[in-house]
C-alpha cells in the first residue's frame, strides 16, 4: 500500500460488507418468506436479488434484507415484507428477482410504493 | 452474493468448547445446502460473555445463540439459514428474575440481539469495539471498521508532539493497572533524552493477574488496534522498532497478533517508507515464559533482551534508559486498543466519558461467583453494583454478596459496603484496593477472607523472583502466619506482627511485585478482621472453608444406610446396616463427599 487513497479503497469495499453486522435499529428491513412453500415458489433468486440490488446501490448499511418463515398467505408466495420505520407494512406477493430490482429502484430509493405488486392489488 | 454472516465466537474460552469444530461443521453444512456462495461464517474475537459460549450470532437479523453444540448445527442451518427461523431454544435468555424484569421494563420481550441483552445495554465498548465483530485474521476487515485511518491522519496531518498533545488532553492512563498519564509517558520518552539514536515501543501483554484475561481478548479479538496504536506511539517518541512482549500461554493471541503483523507488514502498514511519508516502523513478538515478575515494566524489558526476568531499581526510567538502554515506552495492550479511537474521534470525545481523573472506559474480566463470567466494557465511574448486579447477572444459587477482589495479588477486597462507590483509579486506591489490569473475582458467603488472602500470597510467594529480601522472605513469611491462623494455630500477637510485617515489605520492596503483594492481606484485614479473629479466638472458619477448622459429624438423623460409609475415599466412617455411623475424625480429610451423598441430611458441617 503505497497511499492513503488504496486505504480508503480497501475501506469503501469492506464497509458494505461488515455494514450487516451493525444492529439495524432504524433501518429499513426487506423480509423475504423462505418457508418450504416460499422456497418452492422461487423466493430464493428474489432474496439473492434484494441482497445484490441493495449492495450495489450501496444501501446495505440503511437497508437490511432478511428471511423469515411462513407468512401464511402460501398461494401468494414468494412474499416480501418491506418495513419503515413510522410507515405501513408493505406486503408484496407473487415476486421475482425482476420485481424486486423495481421495488428497489421505486419504492426503496424512490419512496414510492408499487400498488400493482401488492398484496391489496391482488386480492382485490 | 454473501446475505448472511454468522458470527462465532474464537476467543480462548469459545475455542475450548469447541467452537472451532462447530465453525467447521457449520461451514461443511452450509456448503452441502447449496449456501457457500450467500452465507460467510466468521470467526471472532471473543464477545465477552464467556459463560454462555460457545457463543454466536446470526446476521442481518442478530440473533443471539449461546451454548451451541456440534449437534446443533444442521438445525440452525436448515431452519435458520435456510427458512428464516430463528432456533429458539438457543437463543439467549434472561437468567434472573431481575434481569428479566429489566427486559421487560425496557419493552424487550425475547432477546434476539446482542445489544438487547441486559449484559450489552450496559456497557460501552471502545477496547472491545471490534472484538466479536471482525475476524480478527482478516485485515481487510479492520481496515473495513476504519482501521489504519488513525496511522494515516497521524502520519500525514499531525506533528509528533501533537500526537502527544491529543493524547495527553484525552485523559488516558495506563490500563496496566498503576494508572500512568500515557500523554505523559510519550512526551518523556520522546524528550528526556536528546539525540538517541535508537528508541523503542513495547507493549506489555504479559498478562498474568489470576483471573484477568481481557489483553489475551483484545489480542485475539483485534489485534491490529494493537499493531496500530504501537506504530502511532513510534511515530510519536520517534521509535522505529516495537516489541510485544506476550506469554507463551496464549497461544490463539500469539498466532494471531503473528497473522496480524504479517499481513499489515504486506500492506506496507508496517516496514519501510509507510504511506510515503519516510516514516519506518515494525513490530516483533517476544515470547514470555509465564513469570509473573514480567509484567513489571523493568523486568519485561530484561527479559525482552534475553536475560533472566528480574526487575532493576527505578530511576532511571524507561523513557530514559529502557530497552538496550535506550529510550522506552512500554503500555498495556488496552491502553493501545484506545488511541485509534482517540486519534479518529477526537480526545474530547473520550474525556467526556468517565470520572474527573480517570476517563475512557475499563474493560473487567467478570469471574468467581457470578452468573455472567465474562469480560465486560463499562465507562469508568460506574459503581461496582452494576457491574456485578446488572451486568453480571448477580451472584448465582441465591448467594449473598461478599466481596469483590480487584486488581489480583496486588489488589484488595472490596466489601458490600462499598458496592456503590465509582470504580475509578483514586477512588479503588481509596477504599484499600487499586484498578489493576481489571481482573474482578466476586466472592460469596461461602468464601473465607482468610483463605483468599492465604490464596493471593501462594501467588507470590511462587511468582516472586527472589532479587530483593523483602519480597523474597517477607511473602513467605507472611505466608507462614497466614497458614498457621487457617489451621487455628495462630494468636492475636502474629495478627500484629503479620499487619507490621506487610507494612514494612510495602515500603522496603524493589518493584511492584512486592510492594504491592501485602495488600490482599491488608485489605481483607480492614474489611474483615473479624474472621481473622475467629480463626484465632474462636478456632472456627466462619465460611467453612478452612479443613483444618472443619468437622464434619452424623447426627441421629442417620438411618445406617450406609451410603455414606461406602462413599467415603478414605474409609474414615465405620457403622452397622441400620445403625448410627461415626466419622473417624483423625482419619477424615474433610473432603465433604458424606454430606453430598446422605440422602437424610444427617451430616452436618461444623
Amino acid at each position: 500500500m503505497k497511499s492513503l487513497e488504496e486505504l480508503a479503497a480497501i475501506r469503501e469495499k469492506m464497509k458494505q460488507k461488515v455494514a450487516i453486522r451493525e444492529g439495524a435499529d432504524d433501518a429499513v428491513r426487506i423480509v423475504v418468506g423462505m418457508a418450504t412453500c416460499g422456497i418452492s415458489a422461487g423466493a430464493r433468486p428474489v432474496l439473492a436479488a434484494f441482497v445484490e440490488g441493495i449492495n450495489d446501490a450501496g444501501l446495505s448499511d440503511k437497508v437490511m434484507v432478511t428471511q423469515t418463515g411462513c407468512i401464511g398467505i402460501c398461494q401468494y408466495e414468494p412474499v416480501v415484507e418491506v418495513f419503515e420505520n413510522g410507515k405501513d407494512k408493505v406486503t408484496y406477493v407473487k415476486m421475482t428477482p425482476e420485481k424486486a430490482k423495481e421495488v428497489i429502484e421505486k419504492h426503496i430509493k424512490g419512496g414510492k410504493v408499487i400498488e400493482e405488486y401488492t398484496i391489496g392489488a391482488v386480492t382485490k | 452474493m454473501i446475505r448472511s454472516h454468522i458470527l462465532i465466537c474464537g476467543g480462548t474460552g469459545c475455542t475450548s468448547s469447541k467452537s472451532m469444530e462447530i465453525a467447521a461443521a457449520l461451514e461443511k453444512e452450509i456448503a452441502a445446502q447449496g449456501l457457500a456462495d450467500e452465507v460467510q461464517v466468521v470467526r471472532t474475537g471473543c464477545f465477552g460473555l464467556c459463560a454462555l459460549g460457545p457463543i454466536m450470532i446470526v446476521y442481518p437479523e442478530g440473533s443471539f445463540y449461546n451454548m451451541v453444540t456440534l449437534d446443533d448445527v444442521p438445525e440452525i442451518v436448515s431452519e435458520h439459514i435456510l427458512k428464516g427461523r430463528p432456533v429458539e431454544r438457543l437463543i439467549y435468555k434472561p437468567h434472573s428474575a431481575a434481569e428479566e424484569a429489566e427486559m421487560k421494563e425496557a419493552g424487550i420481550k425475547h432477546a434476539t440481539s446482542l445489544s438487547e441483552t441486559p449484559f450489552y445495554a450496559k456497557q460501552k465498548r471502545v477496547a472491545l469495539k471490534n472484538c466479536g465483530v471482525i475476524n480478527p485474521e482478516n485485515i481487510d476487515e479492520y481496515i473495513g471498521v476504519g482501521g489504519y485511518q488513525a496511522l494515516g491522519k497521524v502520519l500525514t496531518e499531525m506533528t509528533p508532539e501533537e500526537v502527544i498533545d491529543v493524547v495527553s488532553a484525552s485523559g488516558l492512563r495506563g490500563r496496566g493497572g498503576a494508572g500512568f498519564p500515557t500523554g505523559r509517558k510519550w512526551s518523556l520518552a520522546r524528550n528526556i533524552v536528546k539525540d538517541a539514536d535508537q528508541k523503542y515501543v513495547c507493549c506489555n501483554a504479559d498478562e498474568g493477574d489470576p483471573g484477568a484475561f481481557m489483553d489475551r481478548s483484545v489480542l485475539e479479538g483485534d489485534p491490529h488496534a494493537v499493531i496500530e496504536a504501537m506504530a502511532i506511539a513510534g511515530y510519536a517518541i520517534g521509535a522505529t522498532q516495537g516489541y510485544v512482549y506476550v506469554r507463551a500461554e496464549y497461544p490463539i493471541a500469539v498466532h494471531r497478533l503473528q497473522i496480524a503483523i504479517n499481513q499489515a507488514r504486506e500492506y506496507n502498514l508496517l516496514g519501510k517508507d509507510i504511506f510515503g511519508t519516510g516514516f519506518d516502523f515494525d513490530i516483533d513478538i517476544r515470547l514470555g515464559a509465564g513469570a509473573f515478575v514480567c509484567g513489571e515494566e523493568t523486568a519485561l524489558m530484561t527479559s525482552i533482551e534475553g536475560h533472566r526476568g528480574e526487575p532493576r531499581p527505578r530511576p532511571p526510567f524507561p523513557a530514559e534508559k529502557g530497552l538496550f538502554q535506550k529510550p522506552s515506552v512500554l503500555n498495556n495492550v488496552e491502553t493501545y486498543a484506545n488511541i485509534p479511537q482517540i486519534i479518529l474521534n477526537g480526545p474530547e470525545w473520550f474525556a467526556s466519558m468517565g470520572t474527573e481523573k480517570s476517563k475512557g472506559t475499563k474493560v473487567f474480566a467478570l469471574g468467581g461467583k457470578i452468573t455472567n463470567t465474562g469480560l465486560v466494557e463499562v465507562p469508568m465511574g460506574t459503581t461496582l453494583r452494576t457491574i456485578i448486579e446488572e451486568i453480571g447477572g448477580g451472584i448465582p444459587n441465591g448467594k449473598k454478596f461478599k466481596a469483590a477482589q480487584t486488581g489480583g495479588p496486588s489488589g484488595g477486597c472490596i466489601p458490600a459496603e462499598h458496592l456503590d462507590v465509582p470504580i475509578d483509579y483514586d477512588n479503588l486506591i481509596g477504599i484499600g484496593s487499586m484498578m489493576g489490569s481489571g481482573g474482578l473475582i466476586v466472592m460469596d458467603e461461602d468464601n473465607c477472607m482468610v483463605d483468599i488472602a492465604k490464596f493471593f500470597l501462594e501467588f507470590t510467594v511462587d511468582e516472586s523472583c527472589g532479587k530483593c529480601t523483602p519480597c523474597r522472605v517477607g511473602t513467605k513469611r507472611l505466608l507462614e502466619l497466614l497458614t498457621k491462623i487457617t489451621e487455628g494455630k495462630g494468636t492475636m500477637e502474629d495478627l500484629e506482627n503479620m499487619e507490621k510485617l506487610c507494612y514494612y515489605i510495602k515500603e522496603n520492596a524493589l518493584c511492584g511485585l512486592g510492594q504491592t503483594a501485602p495488600n490482599p492481606v491488608l485489605s481483607t484485614l480492614r474489611y474483615f478482621r473479624d474472621e481473622y479473629i475467629a480463626h484465632i479466638k474462636d478456632k472456627t472458619c466462619p465460611a467453612g472453608v478452612c479443613k483444618k477448622l472443619v468437622r464434619y459429624e452424623i447426627t441421629d438423623a442417620c438411618k445406617g444406610c450406609t451410603k455414606c460409609a461406602r462413599n467415603c475415599p478414605v474409609g474414615a466412617i465405620s457403622g452397622k446396616i441400620k445403625e448410627l455411623h461415626v466419622i473417624d475424625q483423625d482419619k477424615c480429610i474433610k473432603c465433604g463427599v458424606c454430606l453430598d451423598n446422605c440422602a437424610f441430611k444427617a451430616i452436618v458441617k461444623k
